[in-house]
């Protein structure tokens, strides 16, 4: 098959020799594979099936024509002029994944583990969400190949966002609601984690973010690497260079991981992760993991963690329900010691107020998870001069988040 | 190998000196169980749950009932491997401020009264964030005689079983259903104690549908090991003791032991009685194990 490849980029997973996992899936000293026995040969099956497809370059022309014909990518890199023009610094880019089908930048990723699932012989699908956009994703996925999917989501999570699970269930997913724990993301996952224990002979798991047991952090960075790929060569025809500085939200960390993997190497380009500030830095009012965790193990991963000195894991919280998970991608974790990225924080109320200052400057609503790429980048290219490029990376739309908006900005009755 | 024990020294005190390592009391539970021409029952418990002292009594009634080795559970607020029943009691115990430590306390006053062996049943994520040489330390020095970390596969459990090793804990590594030939061996042989073999694929909870005709790995684990192979996960009834000790040489029930103290607590009933509820049930598994050795 010949797959229209936009703007001549290389559908092939980057070469990551340098800051790429080994053998056991380590980055550094995070990563690896912490999971119960039973799910072993599961993920064993899933890593040698997706280091087959890894090197296969008709998978990803497949994937690249989807993406194109289905998803609608590429999708644009915007110049923000009357953002830039109200910061009064930097000037500043939006790469516009908000524009991808469903709405955020998770149907890279969806789309690439289906078509692997496909390959495996899989006929059922299970995913985790938190927000509801990767249950989404993975939905409308499964509904696009005609596979059964089932999505767990925490009870709490499924009270804030009822749209998406009605959304969900409109595209033929069927929605369980976790009342254990937090009730929450990781609560989701744990319960996903424990299906996919005794259904692996016919079940893929299609995690959403950058983490989890090996291959999952690597793989999924390889679907979301599409993000930078375009990002690289839409910036340099834009400007005729590469950005000084690249700014992403990171909860798990796969909108950001995306972004920044092809400009690793490039170290004149500043990378940075905006965790979520929450109310403050107190534990149980955040989750900025890389910001103010420690290193731990959280399901099925050695990474960055908040929790307490037992190692039982801590409340978080954040306004947005993307972002609000206790731990983070493991290449993160890497990233962050070995100092190639800046991770930082925004709170609540930045990341609100960017939300409606973009709305008002630009007519685009983001996501709550992107509005804290947003506050930060603003912060940022304040004190910046105006031949500096920033790029945010725009990972979500925000439809999802106005009434939850409205109500925090005390427009609709509670 | 022990330069405490002298030429001289007599076998009752040679017996004495072996309960004080923790390893070999495992090993000589089994071996005392089986001069009773028994196989071993291994109940399981949540620490904490309902609270400690009706544990602490737990664990006493279980000994005097002839369990050879009693598994404690350390509550984890996020476990993947087990089931609703033992998740519940987790966080229940946790709700109540339990910690780690509390465990180890509870272990160092049941310790002295009991003879059978305890172990620990803990996530890497406990381990990990309290040091593993360090928590391995504090669980040898409370009374524990061995651990099994369930999330901790084989080719991360270098540093773990090394830890375990140097406190003298028994490091007991899981099979699945699904693992392959190969791993089974590292499995075995990176295993002290026992290898636990786990029945079916999935959670920690009680099933009916539980079988035994698919185990057919029990013998390779055991010379590969070593050691004595017990199986859990699903086991829950005196008849699916009996099942799983035809090819087994134990049983782990830990759901079904869990649920009937979830149901005393629900039921009102006092400690004694509801210690005696769980005695007369770890009895019928104990008579289930005695049929079949």
């Amino acid at each position: 098959m010949i797959a229209m490849i936009p703007m001549n980029i290389d559908v092939m997973p980057v070469d990551d020799k340098k800051w790429g996992p080994d053998e056991h899936g380590r980055y550094g000293e995070f990563g690896g594979r912490f999971v119960p026995e039973t799910l072993m040969a599961a993920v064993t099956e899933l890593g040698e099936a997706y280091e087959a497809v890894r090197h296969e370059r008709e998978f990803w022309e497949t994937l690249w024509k989807s993406l194109t014909e289905y998803v609608g990518r590429p999708t644009p890199l915007y110049r923000a002029d009357r953002l830039s023009k109200k910061i009064d610094g930097a000037t500043i880019y939006l790469k516009r994944e908000d524009l991808n089908h469903t709405g955020a930048h998770k149907i890279n990723n969806t789309m690439g583990q289906l078509l692997l699932a496909q390959r495996m012989g899989k006929r059922r699908i299970i995913a985790e969400t938190g927000a509801g956009q990767h249950g989404v994703a993975t939905a409308t996925a499964a509904a696009c190949c005609g596979l059964e999917c089932v999505v767990y989501m925490g009870a709490e999570d499924v009270r804030r966002q009822k749209l998406n699970v009605f959304r969900m269930e409109l595209l033929g997913a069927r929605v369980v609601s976790i009342s254990d724990g937090q009730r929450t993301l990781k609560d989701a996952i744990n319960a996903a984690m424990r299906d996919w224990m005794a259904t692996s002979d016919h079940t893929h798991y299609v995690i959403g973010s950058v983490m989890g047991p090996h291959p999952y952090p690597r793989m999924v960075r390889d679907f979301q690497t599409v993000i930078g790929k375009e990002t690289k060569v839409q910036m340099v025809e834009a400007t005729g260079r590469l950005p000084d500085c690249v700014v992403a939200c990171v909860g798990g960390g796969s909108n950001a991981a995306g972004v920044f993997a092809p400009f690793l190497d490039d170290t004149d380009v500043r990378l940075v992760g905006v965790e979520a500030g929450g109310e403050s830095l107190t534990p149980g009012r955040h989750a900025a993991t890389l910001s103010v965790g420690a290193p731990g193990v959280l399901h099925g991963m050695h990474t960055y963690v908040l929790q307490n000195a037992d190692g039982q894991t801590e409340q978080v919280h954040s306004i947005s329900a993307g972002l609000d998970y206790p731990g983070v991608g493991p290449e993160h974790a890497h990233w962050k010691v070995s100092g190639r990225v800046d991770y930082v924080s925004a709170g609540d109320a930045a990341a609100l107020k960017a939300f409606t200052t973009l709305c008002e400057t630009e007519g685009i609503i983001p996501a709550l998870e992107s509005a804290h790429a947003v506050a930060h980048a603003a912060k940022m290219a304040a004190d910046m001069p105006p031949d500096q490029n920033v790029v945010i990376n725009l990972s979500g739309r925000g439809d999802k988040d106005v009434v939850e908006a409205g109500r925090l900005l005390g427009r609709f009755e509670e | 190998m022990d330069h405490r024990l002298g030429a001289g020294a007599t076998l009752a005190q040679q017996a004495a000196k072996r309960a004080d390592m923790p390893l070999e009391r495992i090993q000589q539970r089994f071996a005392a169980s089986a001069s009773l021409r028994r196989r071993a029952v291994l109940p399981y418990f949540t620490s904490g749950f309902p609270d400690a002292s009706t544990v602490e009594a737990m664990i006493r009634r279980a000994d005097d009932v002839g369990a050879t080795v009693v598994e404690l559970g350390i509550p984890f607020s996020d476990s993947i491997a087990d089931g609703r029943t033992i998740q519940r009691s987790f966080h229940d115990v946790l709700k109540q401020g339990w910690t780690v430590e509390d465990t180890f306390q509870l272990v160092a006053r049941v310790r002295p009264r009991v003879e059978c062996a305890l172990v620990a049943m803990v996530s890497y994520s406990l381990v990990w964030r309290i040091g593993v040489q360090d928590f391995m330390n504090r669980a040898a020095r409370c009374g524990f005689d061995g651990v099994i970390v369930p999330d901790v596969p084989v080719e991360e459990s270098m540093i773990a079983a090394g830890a375990a090793g140097r406190a003298d804990l028994g490091y007991v590594g899981l099979v699945a259903p699904t693992t392959t030939s190969a791993r089974r061996k590292l499995i075995a042989r990176s295993s002290t104690g026992f290898v636990y073999r786990i029945a079916i694929s999935g959670t920690t909870g009680e099933r009916t549908d539980f079988r035994v005709d698919a185990m057919n790995d029990i013998d390779e684990l055991r010379d590969a090991a070593g050691a004595p192979v017990c199986v859990g996960f699903g086991i829950s009834t005196a008849e699916q003791v009996g099942a799983a000790c035809v090819v087994a040489d134990g049983a782990i029930v830990g759901s079904a032991i869990v649920r009937r103290i979830a149901d005393a607590v629900d039921a009102g009933q006092s400690m004694d009685d509801l210690v005696d509820t769980v005695g007369g049930f770890l009895s019928e598994l104990i008579t289930g194990a005695a049929h079949t050795a």
